[in-house]
């Protein structure tokens, strides 16, 4: 039984993807306040450090020395792990996701597809528990929309994907992105590339979608009973799934590790990863910057009579597409 | 093969030692000065005076059920999918009833209204 | 010298692990006092169960169970919970006057199922099995050819399942 192979090597891979997946999220909350600070005409953190490049630092250290309130009224158990719950999933849906050729970041299984599927469908745990056991009006309401959204949404986008695999033919992340597709195929797969987006918006309760934690209504939501690092954990599983869900469309949509000679030059390959998922966190934060947020019903709403029959019928031509012209 | 999946067991095994880390660490640097109003539940300034726990919409719970059944339906489009470009024009004709069914649910679905949250 | 036995091998941890789980869940689920962390303890179980059909080549079904069982219907029971004022206050006592001949029909039935595992001659190496991702290709092609009546029917299904939630939903104004 070959240990070294079998734990040793996944475990420094794993902590090294732990490791480059927490510096970015430090960094992206900066990138976030940064960008948002230039869309309303204003600078945005600069006082820790040059840039404001030390402000996630300080961030991290106030967290980590914040005093610990569990309030008399909750659930203990449950409203201590929820914000692990809320996290966790958010790490793990990047062992499939192919770094450089034919390399994904952890495990090559070949079901790739249904991997990120099963992760979606348990990411809703945290936000809920967290509603639940906070036993405050804020949180228990914040949790219900969030797991009625999170839930509605998972449908199209289970649909889009469904649609990619059909084109695709191979459950393996690696392999699609190894795989040549026909001109054609890229642009009937961008063409679904905005609604796919919209679903992302919703599933990570990203604004505008971020009804679960409206805080001119519901104060800070799911989150309302939460301070310190425990706080700090929803932030990062927000963050986290954004520059997962990023690296997941930089994947489906737009070639994940592919560029100019990432083939030859294995090294390049991560690079060009970065670099889109660089761009498409630059798209959320703007979306945020500029979109106002619907109301709850309208959501719901957009979401069962446009979005599901659209990704019905995508996916229906789609398996025509694949029949005919493949 | 199975062993394929370890790394992926080992990832949730740290996933969680992660988790319960960053869950420990602050409860033993943090102060401890608690006094009875810093637990009490947050209710904009005023003293609660009710359980949160009450019962919610049953819309909600129309969304689940709706949900679970259209989850059902796109787990079994996966194999489905994974041999349409085999089995072609033969995996089409086979499928659409399914699909057919389907809508007609969708369709009564949204004659019915349910699919539309509140009025 | 005597000869030590050897050491366990990661597959045998590992499934001693998530049957150690499974168990320990399904306790909880029983044992719990809440509803609502019983719910939670099933959907360890849940868990752990999905863990083992992984280590049973069965790849699709370890993710169906996933998706179906722990991302949708227990969602849907932790629904059923904040629904019912009721079960969510306080500690409920886990037993009920019936607890006895229950007991009763959980030993018979684990010594029928003993009895059953027992006497089946189980292989001592499993057949070699296909790929997994052949594997899913070819329930695809079970479900288009050989059991296609079944896979329609269970469309059907699905339709008198979802006009059931939605009559059971609806409003009475």
């Amino acid at each position: 039984m070959d240990w070294l192979n079998l734990v040793v090597f996944p475990v420094i891979r794993i902590v090294v993807l732990f490791v480059v997946l927490l510096t970015g999220f430090a960094y992206l909350t900066l990138l976030e306040r940064k960008l948002l600070g230039r869309f309303q005409v204003r600078y945005g953190p600069n006082r820790a450090g040059k840039f404001g490049l030390m402000q996630p630092l300080a961030d991290a250290v106030k967290a980590l020395f914040k005093e610990e309130i569990i309030p008399n009224h909750v659930d203990k158990p449950i409203y201590v792990i929820a914000p692990a719950l809320a996290l966790v999933p958010a790490l793990l849906i990047w062992a499939v996701i192919p770094i450089a050729s034919g390399m994904p970041a952890v495990a090559d299984v070949s079901i790739g597809f249904l991997w990120i599927l099963a992760i979606a469908g348990v990411e809703g745990y945290g936000i809920i528990l967290a509603g639940w056991s906070s036993n405050n009006n804020y949180s228990l309401l914040g949790a219900l929309r969030s797991s009625a959204q999170m839930v509605s949404y998972e449908l199209p986008m289970g649909m889009f994907l469904v649609s990619i695999l059909i084109l695709a033919g191979d459950f393996s992340l690696v392999n699609l992105v190894d795989n040549a597709r026909p001109w054609w195929e890229w642009i009937w797969l961008w063409l679904a590339f905005p609604f796919f987006f919209i679903c992302i918006l919703a599933e990570t309760n990203r604004s505008p979608f971020d009804l679960p934690e409206t805080e001119n209504e519901l104060v800070a939501g799911f989150q309302t009973e939460y301070g310190g690092m425990k706080f700090a954990l929803f932030m990062m599983a927000e963050y986290t799934n954004m520059i997962t869900t990023s690296a997941i469309m930089a994947t489906l949509f737009f070639g994940g590790w592919r560029g100019p000679f990432a083939e030859e030059i294995v090294w390049l390959g991560p690079i060009y990863l970065l670099a889109k998922i660089f761009i498409l966190l630059c798209l959320f934060i703007w979306v945020r910057a500029s979109v106002s947020r619907p109301r709850y019903d309208q959501l719901m709403t957009f979401c069962w009579q446009f979005l599901l029959p659209l990704s019905i019928g995508y996916m229906v031509i789609s398996a025509l597409l694949a029949v005919f012209l493949k | 093969m199975a062993i394929d999946y370890l790394p992926l067991l080992i990832m949730i095994v740290l996933g969680a030692g992660f988790g319960a880390l960053v869950l420990i660490l602050p409860a033993i640097l943090g102060p401890k000065e608690t006094n009875s109003q810093k637990l009490e539940p947050y209710e904009s300034g005023i003293i609660p005076f009710s359980d949160a726990r009450r019962r919610f919409p049953v819309k909600y719970y129309l969304v689940a059920m709706l949900f679970l059944i259209f989850d059902i339906e796109v787990i079994f489009l996966y194999p489905w999918a994974a041999v349409l470009r085999d089995l072609r024009v033969f995996a089409l004709v086979a499928m659409a009833p399914f699909l057919l069914v389907l809508l007609v649910g969708f369709i009564y679905e949204w004659k019915k209204g349910a699919l539309k949250w509140g009025e | 010298m005597p000869e030590l036995p050897p050491l366990p091998t990661i597959s045998q941890l590992v499934f001693t692990g998530f049957a150690l789980f499974t168990c320990a869940s399904a306790l909880g689920v029983v044992l719990a006092r809440n509803l609502f962390h019983g719910a939670l303890a099933l959907v360890a179980t849940l868990f752990g169960v999905a863990g083992l059909y992984v280590m049973l080549e069965a790849e699709f079904l370890a993710v169906s169970q996933v998706l179906v069982y722990v991302g949708a219907i227990a969602t849907l029971i932790t629904f059923a919970i904040m629904l019912t004022r009721s079960m969510m206050y306080g500690k409920t006592s886990p037993l009920n006057r019936q607890w006895g001949k229950t007991g009763l029909f959980a030993v018979m039935i684990f010594l029928a199922l003993y009895g059953f595992v027992g006497s089946i001659p189980w292989a001592d190496s499993a057949p070699a099995v296909l790929a997994d991702e052949s594997m899913i290709a070819a329930l695809g092609v079970e479900f288009v050819t050989n059991y296609v009546v079944a896979f329609e029917v269970m469309g059907l299904l699905l339709l008198v399942a979802l006009v059931g939630a939605v009559m059971l939903a609806r409003d009475n104004n």
